[in-house]
């Protein structure tokens, strides 16, 4: 059944978050990894010896001056060709927050790379090259971002200092973006002119650009309101785990059954009414079960494990969810995809879908768009889908999956496809509304 | 209104339960690399977070490299008895002694023939999966590694060529002879490490806390005296209050002089620290990429 109930927003404002994840994307050379390294020495995040071994590899790569790059460029292979292969994850804070970095490379054969980056930040830093303005790399990057759902964009205009600092440059390229942003989707966008190479705007503001009133990044990100983005509406609880001990001889153990999980969606209690998915059985909860001793509730992302009050018929790849806001249900699904893998996906290929805590065989029958990232418009019955394409795809499942809308809740609406015989990771998808949902009225207590 | 809402410890420790969680729904054989280190300890109070009430449904496994500081395998047999676990030692000296592991003339270091006594103790268990402590924030080759970090049936890693890993979903399929290491403590820092211990009240090796100890002063760093290390002549010595940020082995960990006694001396003295922590191990010093070429070869 689809009512309105089913949509009803989270009732409790999430909290801001004490970790800000980011990432940087544009395309190559824009200057990504220049502005982490500018990030991190201007707010002193440095340590000496990372200084020193900054110096000590200046007059391999850097010509003689330091190469700010290097500090997240960490293989050989990026170091001697210069670009950044796969993300570097680095780790700072400030006193108003902590931060997690994803430096992800902008090189159109990586872009695989970006999106394991981009799929867990809170916001994302789009550079350009003041110089070339808005390329197809940079549609590539805002759409993935737009795709994933980030909610906040920082657009920083890169190498500033080699268009004289001119406001008029900035402006063009802030129309540029401002022309696709809606058709993408993306409400929060904040432009900054910056050079990342002499550090304008990053930590300090820039005595170049009087005409610029806005923060400094660094500024920007320590206050930028990042809501966490779990969802409290609507218990979703994959069971990964069925946690039995083997103690035979321990009475208060030996009936022990509990199914471990992160708790996907909503929040658990003690004493609520619950039901097992696949089997539709309908249980309460009889314990919260923690290392640290039995609690009253538990949210939406803790991990837990829950005690039924009867035996039901639950192992991983299962999920307990609530009695409100039960999720989708189906084999048949739609999706959008960013396919990952050199050999293109084309009608009827067979995967291996994971979704949460479950791994089924699926067949994709049909594709019906691909992005087109020169409008920015989803273009129809597209043949293919080619490496580092987005697109909207329908999929079977051999084994209905339980799902919500990634628009929802990113946990319950996002899979991977794993190529069988290779075990590549071949797509990332997010599905789309369900058409049906499970209906708990229909089932029955357990005795 | 209860107001829903984990700090930053707790979310990096949901975040590593799910990880431990799904190594233990995914693979057939898996292990857990336990060297009685400060992240390792972490990783096993995960562990108990992650399948109590319940055994644990993995082994530990440490290789032994023979030059370990004493206190550091006191408190590894003695840590694994108290939790019940299940502990398997494999040494590098049994490892050269069977032609495993081949030391190169004058070759004193441990560090390289570590590598195929992991991956000897991988073959003769069968183990699928080992779980291992290594965080990003140490190392800029670790800085590019996946939670689940693949590796061919050679041990080896393949940096420019991992597999993409989007938001928590983790691609865990092997085929034969191919091997996953798993970082569940990926996204933590020392500081994490730490306040972590200090919140969880685990017990920690004695040796990172300050105490007295004679030190050699070789290639920038005070080295602890000790049959594997005597002074060569002209070298000086001294003894020193000190505690160890890292531990390695005994012939390449640099202590650091510390009056740190408790671990809130310990998150005090990090905190305000001008050098990082691997910034006293001597096997990183070695060449700019010492630990990419590691990894690429089998290490952890
Ligand atoms: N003049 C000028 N040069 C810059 C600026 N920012 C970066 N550069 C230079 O641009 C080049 C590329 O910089 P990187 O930081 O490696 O670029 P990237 O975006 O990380 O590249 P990939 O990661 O390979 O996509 C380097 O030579 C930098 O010194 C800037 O603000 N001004
Ligand atoms: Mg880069």
């Amino acid at each position: 059944m689809y009512t309105e109930e089913h949509l009803a927003p989270v009732a409790t404002p999430p909290p801001p978050v004490d970790i800000l994840r980011f990432n940087t994307c544009g395309s190559v050379d824009d200057g990504k990894s220049t502005l982490i390294g500018r990030l991190l020495y201007d707010s002193k995040s440095l340590m000496e010896d990372q200084i020193e071994a900054l110096e000590r590899s200046a007059d391999l790569t850097g010509g003689g001056g330091i190469n700010l790059a290097n500090l997240t460029d960490g293989l050989r292979a990026e170091r001697e060709q210069g670009i950044t292969i796969d993300v570097a994850y680095r780790y700072f804070a400030t006193p108003r927050r902590k931060f997690i970095i994803a430096d992800t490379p902008g090189h159109v054969q990586y872009t695989r790379n970006m999106v394991t980056g981009a799929s867990t930040a809170n916001l994302s830093i789009v550079l350009v090259d003041a110089r070339a303005g808005v390329i197809e790399q940079s549609r590539r990057h805002t759409a993935i971002a737009a795709l994933l759902r980030i909610p906040h964009l920082v657009v920083a205009v890169n190498k500033m200092d080699l268009v004289g600092w001119s406001e008029e440059r900035f402006r063009e390229i802030r129309a540029q973006f401002e022309e696709f942003l809606p058709r993408l989707g993306i409400q929060d966008v904040t432009f900054i002119p910056m050079s990342a190479l002499n550090g304008d705007n990053v930590v300090e503001a820039s005595a170049h650009t009087p005409w610029y009133r806005g923060p400094t990044l660094l500024g920007h990100l320590e206050t930028v309101h990042v809501a966490s983005d779990w969802n409290l509406a609507g218990l979703r609880l994959p069971v990964q785990w069925v946690n039995r001990p083997n103690r035979p001889r321990d009475t208060a153990l030996h009936d022990f059954r509990g199914y471990s999980g992160q708790i996907a969606g909503g929040v658990l209690r003690r004493g609520q009414e619950v039901v097992a998915l696949p089997s539709g059985l309908i249980s309460r909860v009889k314990e919260i079960w923690t290392y640290d001793g039995a609690v009253e509730e538990a949210f939406c992302p803790q991990s837990v494990t829950v005690v039924l009050e009867h035996d039901v018929d639950l192992g991983r790849g299962g999920m307990v969810i609530g009695r409100e806001q039960p999720p989708g249900v189906g084999c048949d699904l739609t999706a959008r995809v960013c396919w990952m893998h050199p050999r293109a996906l084309q009608p009827g290929r067979k995967f291996l879908l994971k979704h949460t805590t479950q791994t089924v065989p699926v067949v994709v029958p049909e594709l019906l768009n691909r992005l087109d990232l020169e409008t920015l418009e989803p273009a129809a019955a597209p043949a293919s889908l080619a490496m580092n394409d987005i697109g909207e795809i329908r999929l079977r499942t051999a084994q209905p999956l339980f799902f919500d809308a990634y628009a929802r809740n990113r946990l319950t609406g996002s899979f991977i496809l794993i190529e069988p015989g290779t075990h590549a990771t071949v797509a990332a998808g997010l599905l789309d509304e369900p058409r049906e949902f499970v209906r708990p009225e229909g089932a029955e207590y357990v005795i | 209104m209860p107001s829903y809402h984990l700090d930053h410890l707790q979310h990096l420790e949901t975040e590593a339960i799910h990880i431990l969680r799904e190594v233990a729904g995914e693979f057939e054989r898996p292990a857990l690399l336990f060297s009685g280190g400060k992240d390792s300890i972490c990783l096993l109070r995960l562990a108990e977070k992650a399948f109590r009430p319940s055994e644990f449904p993995l082994p530990l496994l440490n290789v032994d490299t023979g030059h370990h500081f004493p206190e550091l395998n006191d408190f590894r047999d003695r840590r694994a008895a108290e939790l019940g676990a299940r502990l398997i030692v494999r040494t590098v000296e049994d490892a050269i002694a069977r032609g495993i592991a081949q030391p190169a003339p004058g070759e004193i270091s441990r560090n390289r023939l570590q590598i195929p006594t992991l991956l000897a103790a991988i073959e003769e268990f069968r183990f699928d999966c080992c779980i291992g402590g290594a965080r990003r924030d140490e190392e800029k080759a670790r800085a590019k590694e996946r939670f689940f970090s693949f590796r061919d049936a050679f041990g080896q890693w393949d940096p420019k060529n991992q597999r993409p890993e989007i938001w928590n979903l983790y691609n865990a399929r092997l085929n034969p002879g191919e091997n996953m290491r798993v970082f569940p403590l990926s996204n933590w820092t020392e500081l994490d490490v730490w306040e972590y211990i200090r919140r969880e009240r685990l017990e920690v090796p004695s040796i990172y806390f300050s105490h007295e100890r004679r030190c050699v002063r070789r290639g920038g760093q005070w080295l602890p005296v000790n049959n594997l290390v005597p002074p060569r002549p002209a070298e000086e010595v001294r003894d020193l209050v000190v505690r160890v940020r890292t531990i390695g082995d005994i012939i390449s960990t640099g202590c650091v002089e510390s009056r740190a006694s408790t671990v809130d001396d310990i998150i005090a003295e990090i905190a305000a620290a001008r050098v990082t922590e691997r910034g006293s191990r001597a096997d990183d010093r070695a060449s700019e990429a010492a630990m990419e070429d590691r990894k690429k070869a089998g290490y952890f």
